[in-house]
């Protein structure tokens, strides 16, 4: 049925309108201009924000990592349970909630995409089912490329073309979506219980640097032209000192960028932004990161904010997980995946009163406010690293009220207090910069053409939030602010409407989107052929899976969007 | 008496389930609850309950006073698994026996009971005060196995005896066997030999073997055991 969403206050930063009242016209999932025949439902948005439908471009919501922390946490569930309803199913989990529950959540807060960003490719299947039973929402995943074996091989021999073609592979086999990087060479250290100092330190066994790694991978990226730049989890993560190790990161790949375009996306800048020498002296590296970013345009950046709350780390940085185990002493998981990478998982609780926490709290709120472009800073948590997703409403508070941040200062540890440069700082976000943050710039990061807008033609992915930007002012009013984006008063995903003040009322189900890499036309027959080749050779020396039973066929996907790299991509909308 | 419960997954009425008689209305946290029946399958009676009594006449199911931070329960029967879970205050009084994961908290969490009192007339099942920081236990009867397993805080008293492991991974807290046990574990050094153990606002008479452990997580936990009722840990002396 169309709809016609009355009156609204649209912020559309993608097509430069900035809080108008105007009316939106949604017909067969798409925004139109005018509605085809048949009853029209009515939505009055009057004195209500209406914005396009949320975007994370980082939040480990599915695969075997989120669920063995699902098994490392019965604690996590039994404080936080849904019961079924007529429409939705039951559920459990406060940081890893269940795949519906976690489908839900997200619906209810406006948001109707997300990307999986760290998938083993050996685990995809299980990711892939995870997502197939994650509803209403549309989903990418992010397959872990940086220390692969065969990525580390051809790279140390420079063999960009033969890698790229099993790069490209690799993403089309895995249905990923984008090259993700995680502590280039260091997960591979790791299996020999070290890690990689910096930038120039060589893998062992393989003679290859972690910087030969990005940029032959970001070059990689670049000849096989997929929508999403590679995305970076740097060396050294969460070691003091290490925003020095992060700037090196972005700037080792400046040359290779020919246009005006982002070229690398840092994630959860926060953990790679500490200054000091231990974690006594740490401080923050904010400043000199959003100076490098300042002047730069070929990265982009998203926060990986802290929240004080409890909750569980898991990433593929293995070295990174063991520190925290031996930070907190608490129960963890460790976990190598055959030629690929690694893992680990630990929970976590953020204490206000702890130094080193309330310090990160800070970097990554100072990041957000001091980089000038909100087109290239993203808002993430990390989910559920820094904080469960659905803490983005608070975020968004201190984000857009000084008072707010002024707020929770107070309450946190009193050096970290004395040492943030939160203070100093009275940016507060517009609410057209919040849409930036949260939907249009990811949209625009992820090459996602047909989202994170309103234009005629978009998805007709649409959050409506019941405060008017008229009347209030969210650097006073900030609960309200918080209040509003906690519960969407419409959630409407691909035209239907979903969520209506918090309430589920339609469960649907989201499509995965992922990139068919292998028909990038910079691969030809030949090389495609000597890739196959390769690694059916391989798959027998190394593996202990079979070649043919490792790749997933499309139609295993409940709802697959295939993408083509290269060209306007555009031409990709349903 | 319209107060919703659930019955497996139906919500009913309280009134629906029991009869209800108000003898006189009182003032909040000093009402005195009566209940009686069959509550073996009745779980979470008292829980997160803050002040008042509740006594009840029989045996109860699971969860007894889970979380509850004031208040008194009284039971004069048995109890389920999980009694005092996650305790924060208050009192528990049992005069039957008592299930497993006595004061302890669900599965995977490290927050145990932090304050508070429970006496147990009975025996109790396995990993009594698991993960305990704070308040005391003090059983008439027999222990089940790992009593004060990770144990961080806090007193147990083990009047009987006990069947084995206790104190596994504690870190500290005291416990005190006045019993039996078989033995204890190889990361436990001996310290020293008492003539009494003051615990859980008692002071016991009598000789007492002097633990500390556990070694293995690095712990300074105290395991008091008697010397009368344990022959078999003589070859102990020869090390102090």
């Amino acid at each position: 049925m169309p709809l016609l969403i009355r009156n609204g206050c649209v912020y559309d930063p993608l097509n430069g309108i900035d809080g108008e009242v105007m009316d939106i016209i949604v017909d067969g999932g798409k925004i139109v201009e005018e509605a085809h025949g048949g009853e029209t439902k009515v939505i009055d948005a009057s004195g209500m924000l209406v914005m396009p439908g949320g975007i994370d471009i980082h939040a480990h919501i599915a695969g075997s990592e989120v669920n063995a922390g699902r098994l490392l946490r019965p604690e996590d569930h039994a404080v936080d349970f849904e019961a079924k309803t007529r429409v939705t199913r039951s559920g459990v989990g406060r940081s890893i909630p269940s795949t519906f529950t976690t489908g839900y959540r997200y619906a209810r807060m406006g948001y109707t995409m997300l990307c999986n960003p760290s998938m083993p490719p050996l685990e995809a299947r299980h990711t892939h089912e995870e997502l197939d039973d994650t509803p209403i929402v549309d989903k990418a995943t992010y397959p872990l490329l940086g220390d692969w074996w065969f990525t580390l091989e051809y790279l140390s021999r420079d063999e960009i073309e033969e890698c790229a073609a099993h790069v490209a592979w690799m993403i089309s086999a895995t249905k990923g979506y984008a090259i993700k990087i995680v502590n280039p060479g260091g997960i591979e250290a790791w299996g020999y219980g070290r890690n990689v100092k910096d930038l120039d330190d060589p893998v062992p066994n393989f003679n290859v640097t972690p910087r030969e790694i990005i940029r032959g991978l970001c070059r990689i990226n670049i000849l096989l032209d997929l929508p999403h730049t590679i995305h970076v989890h740097t060396n050294r993560l969460g070691q003091p000192g290490n925003y020095a190790t992060t700037i090196e990161t972005m700037d080792c790949v400046r040359d290779l960028a020919e246009k005006d375009e982002p070229i690398i996306h840092i994630t959860h800048c926060q953990f790679s932004a500490f200054k000091g020498d231990d974690w006594t002296t740490l401080r923050s590296g904010a400043e000199e990161i959003s100076k490098y970013v300042n002047r730069s345009r070929h990265v982009t950046l998203d926060m990986g904010q802290v929240v004080f709350t409890d909750t569980t780390t898991m990433t593929a940085d293995g070295p990174w997980q063991y520190t925290l185990y031996e930070l907190s002493g608490n129960k963890w998981i460790n976990h190598d995946v055959e030629t690929e990478t690694g893992s680990g998982i630990v929970p976590f609780r953020y204490r206000r009163k702890s130094y080193v926490h309330a310090v990160m709290w800070s970097i990554g709120l100072e990041l957000a406010l001091l980089i000038d472009d909100p087109w290239r800073i993203y808002l993430t948590t990390d989910h559920p690293n820094g904080a469960p997703f659905t803490t983005y409403p608070r975020i968004i508070s201190w984000l857009m009220s000084a008072e707010a941040r002024e707020k929770t200062l107070k309450r946190i540890n009193s050096k970290a207090a004395c040492r943030s440069l939160l203070p100093s700082i009275d940016r507060e976000y517009t609410f057209s910069e919040i849409a930036i943050i949260t939907r249009a710039g990811q949209a625009g990061a992820l090459g996602l053409k047909w989202k994170g807008h309103l234009g005629v033609g978009a998805d007709a992915d649409i959050a409506i939030y019941n405060i008017d930007p008229k009347r209030i002012d969210p650097s006073k009013d900030y609960m309200e602010v918080r209040r509003a984006f906690m519960n969407a008063a419409y959630t409407i995903k691909s035209g239907e409407i979903v969520a209506v003040n918090g309430r589920i009322v339609k469960s649907s189900m989201g499509r995965t989107i992922w990139v068919d890499a292998e028909k990038s036309p910079r691969i030809d027959a030949e090389l495609h052929r000597r890739a196959h080749e390769d690694l059916k050779r391989k798959f027998r020396e190394y593996w202990t899976v079979e070649f043919e039973n490792y790749m997933i066929q499309e139609d295993y996907l409940h709802s697959s969007m295939r993408m083509t790299p290269g060209g306007d991509k555009r031409s990709n909308t349903q | 008496m319209n107060l919703k419960v659930w019955e497996g997954n139906r919500r009913k009425n309280l009134g629906d389930l029991f009869d209800i008689k108000v003898e006189s209305e009182g003032v909040k946290d000093e009402i005195e609850l009566h209940i009686i029946g069959d509550l073996r399958k009745v779980r979470m009676i008292g829980a997160e309950m803050t002040g008042g009594a509740i006594i009840i006449h029989g045996d109860v199911g699971m969860h007894l006073g889970e979380g509850m931070t004031g208040g008194s329960i009284i039971v004069q029967g048995d109890v389920d698994s999980w009694a005092g879970c996650m305790m924060k205050g208050g009192k528990i009084e049992i005069h039957g026996s008592v299930g497993d994961y006595l004061a302890a908290p669900y599965r995977g969490s490290r927050r145990g009971m932090t304050g508070g009192s429970i006496i147990v007339h009975g025996d109790v099942g396995n990993e009594a005060g698991c993960y305990m920081r704070g308040g005391t236990i003090k059983i008439h009867g027999d222990a089940g196995e790992f009593a004060g397993i990770h144990m961080q805080g806090g007193e147990i008293l083990i009047m009987g005896n006990s069947h084995g492991r206790p104190g596994a991974s504690m870190v500290k807290g005291k416990i005190a066997i006045c019993g039996h046990v078989s033995s204890v574990l190889p990361t436990f050094t001996i310290e020293d030999l008492r003539e009494k153990v003051k615990i859980c606002g008692e002071r016991i008479e009598g000789q007492f073997y002097l633990f500390e452990g556990d070694h293995a997580e690095g712990g300074s936990g105290r395991l008091y055991i008697s010397r009368d009722r344990n022959p078999q840990l003589r070859s102990y002396e020869r090390y102090l």
